[in-house]
């Protein structure tokens, strides 16, 4: 059987967990018929994995005062006057109703609407940089923790996987949500780049569109299904965080 | 539009590029203070929807070219204990040697070395990474191609024969 070598571009795109489903499954197919080419491939994501290993603690290091003085201004901080051009443009655009200017100005504090993104955002920034404890239950014991988190989010849950995207299960563990228990499931890449799945309860039972959100510099999908709100966060942007979510909520519709 | 508080979020992973990037801890923070002042003495040319991760790094970037390109570097100071005795004790087995890696890494071009640190530290796409450098998707590609050849050789043979 002849398959034609797979293109350096994919090869490279599959190290880093960023082909799509069928190309990947098809440079699968060509690792497993040439040793040579699969230790290549090992080898690069071992590579990957050491540099963000060796490096990984530095995200935990305190920041020097000297950084966060630079952050200060000296005299005034050039933004106040443009946030405050912004709170008028979004004076104007709001009163025009346009749903997209949510992404490109702060909303008030009083619009309830980005509580889920938020919360899930904070809770992904909080735990993706945990080296040692990113989850309370490791995929391991995947049984337990399905059940675990089921009974107390009072819902039963699924677990997506996204292993064909590249994204393995880490674990999950229980957090405090906004209005009672909330669940957060961990995927990685071999090359450390981490997705989370916040899974909260659905307030009035309503379902939402897709919607997405940027917080805090990382991507949020959000929805609501029945009865629980789902957001899945990750560094990544938006394009590459869209099928991913796309596969999380067919596998949780299903 | 970012504030302080989002350039404080973002500063541990400027900081763990910039570390990767230059070896030395205290050359690192400097990069990252250059960058932040910068940064904050062109705020006024922020224009919303930006991606401010993407934004610093350009001006990241851009910082440690122009003081690459002025100084005839020696053979740079490299922080490899520092940066192995902090890494996590797990899963040892299967590691390959780190101080191995990082010396292939600091051999590589620095055109190199930048492209891998942007998609195995901060996982950016390869659009991202062009972005930010200013060149051709292509041309990203093409450099991660060789990088990975270079640190994935066993004895780093090629990647040290660098002409200075």
């Amino acid at each position: 059987m002849n398959t034609p070598p797979p293109r350096e571009e994919d090869l490279l795109r599959f190290v880093d967990g960023a082909l799509a489903p069928s190309d990947a499954a098809a440079v699968e197919r060509a690792l497993a018929a040439d040793p040579q080419l699969a230790a290549r491939v090992a080898a690069d994501r071992a590579v990957a994995a050491a540099l963000n290993d060796a490096f990984a603690p530095v995200l935990e290091d305190e920041l020097p005062p000297r950084l966060l003085a630079a952050t200060r201004p000296r005299r005034s901080w050039p933004g106040i006057a443009l946030r405050a051009a912004a709170a008028v443009l979004f004076l104007a655009i709001g009163a025009a109703g346009g749903w997209y200017a949510r992404d490109l100005v702060p909303l008030p504090s009083a619009v309830p609407e980005p509580a889920l993104p938020r919360v899930a955002a904070n809770a992904h920034r909080v735990f993706v940089v945990e080296v040692r404890h990113p989850v309370e239950v490791g995929a391991d014991e995947e049984a337990h923790l399905v059940q675990w988190l089921s009974r107390r989010m009072g819902s039963p849950l699924r677990v997506p996987r996204l292993d064909g995207a590249g994204y393995q299960l880490v674990g999950g563990r229980l957090l405090a949500g906004a209005r009672g228990p909330a669940a957060q499931f961990m995927y990685q890449t071999t090359a450390g780049q981490r997705l989370t799945l916040y899974v909260a309860t659905n307030p009035n039972n309503r379902e939402t569109a897709f919607r997405f959100a940027e917080e805090n510099g990382s991507s949020v999908f959000y929805w609501y299904d029945g009865p629980l709100g789902y957001a899945l966060s990750g560094d990544v942007g938006r394009a590459q965080l869209l099928p991913l979510a796309r596969a999380v909520y067919e596998q949780i519709a299903n | 539009m970012p504030s302080r508080e989002d350039i404080v979020e973002l500063m541990p992973r400027l900081r763990r590029y910039a570390r990767a990037l230059v070896g030395d801890a205290e050359r690192a923070d400097d990069l990252v203070q250059d960058c932040v002042e910068r940064a904050l003495s062109r705020w006024h040319l922020w224009r919303e929807p930006h991606d401010l991760r993407a934004w610093l790094f350009t001006i990241m970037h851009n910082i440690h070219a122009n003081a690459v390109r002025r100084v005839v570097r020696g053979p740079g100071f490299v922080d490899i204990e520092h940066a192995s005795a902090a890494a996590s004790p797990a899963d040892q087995i299967d590691r390959i040697a780190l101080g191995e890696v990082l010396n292939r890494l600091y051999a590589l071009p620095d055109a190199q070395r930048t492209v891998v640190l942007l998609v195995a530290l901060e996982g950016m796409t390869y659009d991202e990474v062009a972005a930010i450098l200013g060149i051709p998707v292509g041309t990203v590609m093409s450099r991660l191609s060789r990088a990975r050849e270079r640190l994935r050789e066993p004895d780093g043979a090629a990647g040290l024969r660098v002409v200075k």
